[in-house]
Parts: structure tokens; sequence; C-alpha cells
């Protein structure tokens, strides 16, 4: 299963940064992505610029509506993600709380859809289902 | 045990398991380095692991996982020797100094960051080792590099847990007995070491995908295993063009896997399958490992051959605007590198796809009759399944009908089986 880790920053926790050298910076995530590499795990990450250089694109009016970053009220900015290929949840857990990040970071942690999440109604997901099931069940049947 | 407590105790176990899987290399590589003996190592890490999984749940995970694991795997070591009542003065000497490290801390990195990927490395030839049977090679790595629990292992090949505990046991009194020491192989061994290596990952991989025996058509976390472990090799290995070859085969082979079974759980062959279902994530990768391995100008090997092959499936938008020639001829450079009747049958194939509704199948069709005293082929169900599809599609139905019966006949795969006698029954579809 893949799980996508994203960071969101808050504004004390770009601030704070700033105190930190970027090189140190740049170590840190380096030995982070690099262990994550070297355990196979990781499929995909980027960083994303500053907010400044971003815009969002707002499609509650009739048009869609394009506000330059940054965008005031947000508490929080996405600043990167990496997608994560791995066995369970909690292994996704254990690689995310060894992101290099200090207070006011989060990661968000959500896993990516596969084929079972399509929609259920689907009578062709629906036996896709079933037939998983029936696997597993035969291989509970067939450990114990 | 209450539900929540259960759930409690079930999500602390897979904790557990989930530092194991990301540190088990590492830690088995640096007990090795530490007692200098891998089979004792590997005792000692399933001890910490053990003792892992009784003590964590109920006091909670340590702070830094690797090191508590590390720790308890140097402890056992020195009481294995102290009963051994061997190297007394070791025994001191280690004693002090696993104190001073469990003083100095907790939280420090439980190996030297330089040396762990080289060690890790040794780990990977050794559990590939030539002087071990194919079986235990796969059952050893996935134990020692991949983390994977026995009882994991005989679940994905479908045997007693017993069998594989036993395969462990036997490859680490063969590695013993055979004296293999802790190392990278020389440089005039390495090409055959690691073409060792990679041929226990594609193994690893192929049972994963296409279950030889009973009903199961793929068991899809093998592979994905396997997919991992390839990585693992390529961060490892950069530098071999053939461990890019191998990374990027198995991408663009899982790439294909949503849409290789339909709703019934049956096999779904190449030609009928729903391209928009491939991993595109998966093929973007796999492309990138190719180009990788074709960046060292060496031209590819039969991994990286049989990927370009894959490659020209996965971005082709149909089977007819396929470019079969360039598939042909990776099958002909995959022919002169390893020739097989198995590749000369699927040139066969990507032949009669290329020149032709009729030209095609009926150049393949000789090819392939050609191919019918091969002893390699004799017992199996691809050279009459190949020939019933040829047949069929230059009209000739009642032989078509023939070779799928006996391809049917042929083969252990129960709903490849059931494939092949519809295809007996209606041979042009």
């Amino acid at each position: 299963m893949q799980y996508m880790l994203i960071m969101r920053d808050s504004d004390e926790a770009i601030e704070a940064s700033k105190d930190i050298p970027f090189e140190q910076i740049i170590e840190a995530m380096g030995k982070y992505n690099e262990a994550m590499m070297q355990a196979g795990v990781l499929i995909a990450g980027e960083g994303l610029t500053d907010a400044s250089e971003g815009f969002v694109v707002d499609f509650s009016h009739e048009t869609p509506l394009i506000t330059d970053g940054p965008y005031g009220e947000t508490k929080e900015l996405f600043n990167g993600f990496w997608i994560l290929e791995v066995a369970s949840r909690e292994e996704a857990a254990e690689w995310a709380s060894r992101c290099p990040l200090g207070p006011g970071s989060k990661l968000e942690v959500r896993r990516v859809h596969g084929v079972e999440d399509f929609p259920a109604d689907n009578e062709w997901i629906e036996k896709e289902i079933g037939w998983r099931e029936e696997q597993a069940e035969r291989r509970a049947a067939q450990q114990g | 045990m209450d539900d929540v407590t259960a759930r409690r105790a079930d999500s602390a176990r897979r904790a557990v398991v989930a530092v194991w899987r990301i540190e088990a290399a590492k830690i088995v590589a640096v007990l090795t380095r530490y007692t200098g003996d891998f089979a004792l190592a590997e005792d000692l890490a399933q001890e910490a692991l053990a003792e892992a999984l009784e003590q964590w749940p109920e006091r909670g995970l340590p702070r830094n996982g690797a090191a508590w694991l590390t720790q308890v795997g140097k402890r056992r070591a020195v009481d294995h020797w102290r009963r051994q009542e061997r190297y007394a003065d070791r025994i001191a000497a280690l004693g002090h100094d696993l104190e001073r490290e469990q003083d100095a801390a907790a939280d420090a990195v439980p190996w030297d960051p330089d040396e762990i990927a080289d060690d890790v490395l040794r780990l990977v030839f050794t559990a590939c080792h030539p002087a071990l049977p194919q079986q235990a090679r796969v059952a050893l790595t996935l134990r020692v590099v991949g983390g994977l629990e026995t009882a994991e292992i005989a679940r994905a090949f479908l045997v007693p847990v017993a069998t594989i505990q036993q395969r462990i046991v036997r490859a680490k009194q063969a590695l013993a007995d055979a004296g293999v020491p802790f190392e990278t192989p020389s440089r005039a061994e390495r090409p055959a070491r690691i073409a060792a290596v990679l041929g226990v990952l594609y193994l690893i991989f192929t049972e994963g995908h296409a279950a030889t025996e009973g009903d199961d058509w793929m068991r899809p976390d093998l592979a994905l295993e396997a997919l991992r472990l390839a990585r693992i090799l390529a961060a490892l290995q950069p530098d071999e063009p053939e461990v890019h070859g191998l990374l990027a085969l198995l991408e663009l082979t899982a790439a294909r896997f949503p849409a290789r079974v339909d709703a019934q759980g049956a096999p779904v062959l190449l030609a009928d399958q729903d391209r928009r279902r491939w991993d595109r994530g998966a093929i973007r990768r796999g492309r990138a490992a190719l180009r990788r391995a074709e960046g060292f100008g060496r031209g590819l090997g039969a991994y990286g051959l049989q990927a370009a092959i894959a490659e020209c499936h996965a971005v082709a938008p149909s089977v007819e605007a396929t470019d079969w020639r360039r598939i042909v001829a990776a099958y002909e450079g995959l022919e002169r590198l390893r020739p097989s009747p198995v590749v000369a049958l699927n040139r066969a194939v990507a032949l009669s796809m290329a020149d032709g509704p009729d030209a095609g199948p009926a150049a393949a069709l000789a090819i392939v009759d050609g191919l019918a005293g091969e002893r390699a082929l004799a017992a199996s169900h691809l050279l009459p399944s190949v020939r019933g599809e040829l047949l069929a599609r230059l009209g000739r139905d009642a032989e078509a009908a023939g070779a799928f019966a006996l391809a049917a006949e042929r083969t252990r795969n129960a709903r490849e089986r059931a494939v092949l006698l519809a295809r007996a029954a209606s041979p042009r579809r």
C-alpha cells in the first residue's frame, strides 16, 4: 500500500527554520530521503518552493478565481510531499515520525488509492473485492 | 481480552513488525560484524525481535527501536559466549563496551553510517551465496534482508512454517560449513555473484506474480517485496546496469497487475487487458530505471532486454499499435545472450504480430513447430497454447482446439486451465 506524507508548516515553523543554516536542513532531509531510498520504500517526493511563487484557484464562483500566494487566511502551508510504498499503516507511521521536522511542522499521512478503493457500486469492482476476500480467507485457512 | 485491548495489542505488534522490516538487514549485518558469525548473528537478531514482540506492546515503543534491538542482540551475544565459556577476555572487553555504549546514547544510530550500506550489501551477497540451493537463498534473503517473519514467508510460498525454518537452519549451516566470509565478492567473482542475487530477486517476484501451483493466480505481496528488495539493491549497487535492468523489468511488469485478473479472479491476457488500469506511476519508475540501465552504454543484459520488451507494451495504446518490430529485436538480443526454447517461442509470438495477419502467424508457426522436439518445452503448456493461438488466427480451428486442450491438460494453475479450456471450446474467441 502507498501512503503520501504531506508536509504542513505553520508560519512560526517557517520563521524558525530561517535561523537554521540551510546546509544543515538540506543535510538532514538528504539523510532522511537516502534512508528511505535505501530501504526501497520511496516512490516519489518533491519539495515545494515558497508560497509567494504559488497561487490558488478558487472554484466557488462562476469563473475560477485566481489569488496569488501567500494566502493570508491559511494557517498552514503544504511545503512538500513523499509517497512511500510500505506493508502497513504502522510502517508509514514509523517513517513519518523519523522525518527531521521541528515544532510548528506537521506531516499529514494519507493512503493513496488502490484498485480496491474504486466505487463499490461498480459491479466489476464489487466482484474483485469479493475475490480478494476469498483469497484472504483461503490464506488464513492455510495458515491455521 | 476485550476488543479495544486486543486491537491495541495487534496495532503494537504491527508497529514492532514495521520497525523490524525497516531495520532487520542492518541489525543482522551489524551483529554479523560484531560476532564475526553470520549464523549466530541471525539467531541473535531473531531473539531480539522476539523480545521486542514481548516487551514493546506492554511498555510502549522505545524512542530508538534500532538501537534497542541491536543492544539486545549484542547482550545476547555476550550471554552466548559466556555459556560457551570461551573468549573470556573478549567477553570482559565487550561487556564493558556494551555498558559504555548504553550509557552514551540510547538515541544514537547503533551503527557506523559510512559502513552500514556496505555491510547490508555483504549480507545480500551472503544470503544469495552460490553454496546454497535456490530455495534456501530465497528464504534467507526474505528473512534477513527483507525482514519478513518465517510465517509470512511460509504463507507466501504455501508451505508449512517448519519447512521454511528448516531451509533457513540448513542454509546457515551450509554457509558455516563452506566457510563463507562476510565479504563483498572479488572483482573476478563479481559478475556471477551479482547475477545470483538478481536471480533470487527475480524468482521471488515471479513466484509472486504467477503462482506455479494452486489457485492463486497472483500473490502480489511477494512481488512487491521483490520490488522493494530490487530498489534496495539499486541504492546499494548503483553502478551495476543489470540491477537497474531488473528493477525496470519488475516495475514495468508490476504496472500491469491491476489489469491482470478479471472480476472472477481469472487471468486476463495482455491482449485483453484494460490498459487504463495499468499503474502509470510504476511505468514511469520502470522507464526511468531502464534509461539508467541503458545510460551505461554497454548494451542491455537479459533483464534489461526483458524490461525493454515490457516498456514496448507499457507505452502502447493497444496491441495493434505496439512496436512489435522492436520487441522482435529485443527477443533476438535475448536469444543471443541466453538461447532458450522459451525465448524462441516468445520471439515467434512477437513475429506473428509484427508481420501482418497472415504472414506473421505463418512465420511464427514455422518457428513453433521447429521447437516441438525441445525437451525443455515437452511438459509445458506454453508451446501448445501458443500453437493454438497461431492456428486459430490462421483459421485452422480444429487443430487450434486440440492444441488448447493439450495446453489445458499441462498447466498446473487452475485459473489458467479454465482460460485454456474456454479457448479449446471456442478457439477464435
